[in-house]
């Protein structure tokens, strides 16, 4: 188990080579510091003198690959590849284009994006596993019909207007929570009601539909036929049989995201100015700062890859018969 | 006629669909799926209504110069059509069927004193003396003939339609002889018929859907970003499809390291989270387009090269999934037995590929694109919402969505814009996700019971 744990550490490490080198091609070599500085400066108006100085007091001034000024080994170091890819290997993410330090923001802005992403997604499976459950204990009739209908229409929404939806009606018309915003403590719980709720319901449709093909290949499996033979009732034969081992499938899936959940809900916690990741990611989209770009794209393969681990780790520990070698 | 990339993209698209079409008509494992889709109500009434959209979408996409003075602009047939429309804005804000102003200004009356008040709108209900007792007898009246001509009109087809039936049968087809699916064909284009011409009728004495902050119609914003929709949901596939299908197939049947290194890029790929993917794509076509101004000259071409690019960009992040289906489908083929007595039988590789693998990949292709369309559809919105979806002068819901956002915090509230965008959005996703349940019950093997 140990051994195969260090060897899909290793399997990791040159597909985060790969993200990494593919990162440094999209913001270093398709457009070059250059672009980058006129674009930060303002297209116009732009002197060789204001683009030099910009590109040395954010590190951009070295070469890309290979430093031949340079002696020894620093041939290699003094280069923007070593300087800002080879870094966020040991997590040091480095300094954003408006001089913040990247690492102690996403630490400090990984917990409420937590705060948010984990009740989402509990109460969320929650919800659609009993939907599910639901619709395949009425299966045939025209509850089911009507459930399925619903689930269509329902995913046939966007997002945005759950959120613009539920924004108005429960918080502007009805005032029962804030509109948006964020506080430490307790307090936030008053905060994150109303996005919890909304991302739960967004997830309805697409959700209980999933989990209801999961559970209908289950149902026609022969033991749960014979559970029935045996003469247990359909719900005793949906909790004890089909619901456990439909368990495997739905653990799995959800073990794979959540590492991700650090990451937050770009669009929700901007909606809801929740100060968490994914707001900060937009933040740095909308004013075109690379730096925190390119970090956020490290740290989101990393938790992606870690993500795949332990779903891996996690088969052997539910399904006997997978057996990691 | 001037032919965008995109337009010639699509004209390509419709083309290979053409020509595929003409190579299944007559094969008959094809031609089973096709008779069941015929026969479902909900598939045929919602691929009635993608076709209505496609049309519309398909309008939208000829591109001309008007005129060869000055006023250079490309304008696209559904312009053309909607002529009115783009001419006839008006200051700011009004709500669907006014004949007022949605604020409220200083007016100007003809003695010269002046008053505050809601000032009369330049198009909208221009015809009537006295808005504020003749709008609503004049707004169910117009809507009364609008559905009366549209009823006609719709009937004229339905007439005909039995008139090509009678002709092709030799005997009189009547109505409740027809199959289920077509009563439903023909129902449900009897009521996009009825109400379209009746929208449009309307249209043309009012802002059906309101104006919006810059007077600009919003039926005409909305109508237009129906191709917006179907460029994206469509081109994308177009681009992702030959890499998953030649990168799944050829990894799936060689094997070896040429398996570990298609492995190794798809999930290099897939475990960059996509919206970051995207931006940074995006952000460096941004500086591209900056940096090479002289190289788009009209904002048309601007915002189409940025559309293309976003296709582009979202194929390229969005053909692992299928890639890993179609690799492992692969596979399993390889060692059924047809393929192993191809192999005895001396066929070329390339050979089995094409004759024997490939065909039957194909209800898994057809299926993931059908799937994927309206998926990409929900996600302009969001890539929109965060400014790296479409160019912000493109017609799309997703910046329709944008721009509403703020005005729900208006007091009183503008909602038409959010409502236009939701009702057309909702409607083109709901019908292709219904079509594409019902493709995949008549494809999927799994669901032949």
């Amino acid at each position: 188990m140990i051994q195969y744990i260090i060897r899909r550490f290793f399997y990791a490490f040159p597909l985060l080579l790969g993200v990494n080198i593919l990162t440094f091609v999209l913001f270093f070599i398709v457009n070059s510091p250059d672009d980058m500085a006129r674009m930060q400066l303002g297209q116009k108006h732009v002197t060789e003198q204001s683009i030099a100085n910009w590109k040395q007091q954010h590190g951009y001034d070295r070469p890309l690959l290979w430093n031949p000024k340079a002696s020894g080994e620093e041939k290699v170091t003094q280069t923007i590849f070593y300087q800002k890819s080879v870094g966020l290997f040991l997590f040091r993410f480095g300094v954003s284009d408006s001089g913040r330090n990247i690492g102690a923001d996403i630490q400090e802005r990984m917990w409420p994006s937590l705060a948010l992403a984990l009740p989402t997604l509990i109460v969320g499976l929650l919800v659609d596993v009993t939907f599910a459950l639901m619709m395949v204990l009425f299966r045939g009739g025209t509850l089911e019909q009507a459930g399925i209908v619903l689930c269509v229409a329902l995913m046939s929404i966007s997002s945005l207007f759950y959120i613009i939806g539920g924004q108005f009606i429960v918080a502007k018309v009805l005032k029962l929570v804030p509109i948006s915003g964020y506080d430490d403590g307790l307090i936030a719980i008053k905060f994150l009601i109303l996005p919890v709720l909304i991302g739960v319901f967004s997830g309805v449709g697409s959700g209980v539909r999933w989990y209801r093909t999961l559970f209908l290949e289950e149902v026609e499996k022969d033991y749960v036929r014979t559970a029935r033979a045996k003469g247990l009732s359909e719900t005793q034969t949906l909790f004890r049989h089909v619901l456990r081992n439909a368990l495997i499938p739905i653990l799995t899936g959800v073990v794979v995201i959540l590492p991700l959940l650090f990451m937050g809900s770009l669009i929700m916690e901007s909606f809801f100015s929740i100060p968490g990741l994914g707001s900060y990611t937009i933040d740095a989209i909308n004013s075109q700062d690379f730096a925190i770009v390119r970090a956020m794209v490290f740290l989101g393969s990393v938790l992606y890859v870690v993500g795949l681990l332990l779903t891996d780790i996690s088969y052997t520990l539910v399904d006997p018969r997978v057996r990691l070698s | 006629m001037v032919i965008l990339w995109t337009d010639a993209l699509i004209f390509l698209l419709i083309l290979v669909v053409c020509a595929l079409g003409f190579y299944w008509h007559d094969k008959e494992h094809i031609k089973r799926p096709l008779q069941k889709i015929a026969a479902s109500k909900v598939g045929v009434a919602s691929l009635v209504v993608l076709l209505f959209f496609v049309f519309i979408g398909l309008l939208d996409s000829v591109h001309f110069k008007p005129g060869q003075g000055k006023n250079n602009e490309l304008i696209s047939c559904l312009d053309y059509l909607a002529k009115p429309l783009i001419e006839q804005g008006e200051k700011t804000y009004s709500a669907p069927f006014a004949a007022r102003l949605y604020s409220k200004e200083v007016i100007v009356l003809d003695d010269g004193t002046t008053k505050w008040g809601y000032p009369r709108l330049v198009f909208g209900g221009s015809h009537l003396t006295n808005p504020d007792i003749e709008l609503l007898p004049d707004i169910l009246k117009k809507a009364f003939y609008g559905l009366a001509q549209g009823v006609a009109l719709s009937g004229l087809f339905m007439l005909s339609y039995l008139g090509i039936r009678y002709q092709r049968q030799n005997k009189l087809a009547r109505f409740g002889e027809a199959p289920a699916s077509t009563k439903t064909a023909l129902l449900v284009t009897f009521i996009i018929v009825s109400l379209g011409y009746t929208l449009i009728y309307l249209s043309s004495y009012y802002h059906v859907f309101g104006t919006d902050k810059v007077g600009e119609d919003v039926f005409y914003q909305t109508i237009k970003s129906i191709r917006t929709g179907l460029v994206l949901g469509t081109l994308t596939t177009l681009i992702m499809l030959p890499l998953a299908i030649v990168f799944g197939i050829l990894a799936g049947f060689f094997q070896g390291w040429l398996d570990d290194i298609i492995q190794y890029l798809y999930t290099t790929l897939n475990s960059i989270p996509s919206v970051l993917l995207i931006a940074a794509s995006i952000l460096m076509v941004q500086v591209y387009i900056t940096n090479h101004e002289q190289d788009f000259t009209s904002v048309i071409m601007r915002a189409d090269m940025r559309l293309l690019f976003l296709c582009l960009i979202l194929g390229v992040t969005n053909w692992t999934g299928l890639c890993r289906l179609l690799r492992a489908e692969t596979l399993k083929l390889r060692e059924m037995e047809y393929v192993q007595a191809a192999h005895a039988l001396g066929v070329k590789k390339s050979i089995i590929l094409v004759r024997h693998i490939l065909p039957n990949l194909m209800h898994i292709i057809l299926i993931s694109v059908v799937l994927d369309f309206s998926s990409l559809v929900l996600a302009e919105a969001v890539l929109s919402y965060i400014n790296i979806g479409v160019d912000p002068t493109t017609y799309s819901w997703g910046n329709m969505i944008n721009g509403a956002r703020l005005e729900m915090a208006r007091e009183p509230i503008v909602w038409w814009s959010l409502s236009a965008a939701f009702i057309f959005m909702f409607g083109l996703v709901l019908a292709a996700n219904l079509f594409a349940d019902t493709v995949q019950n008549a494809f999927d093997p799994r669901h032949n019971s």
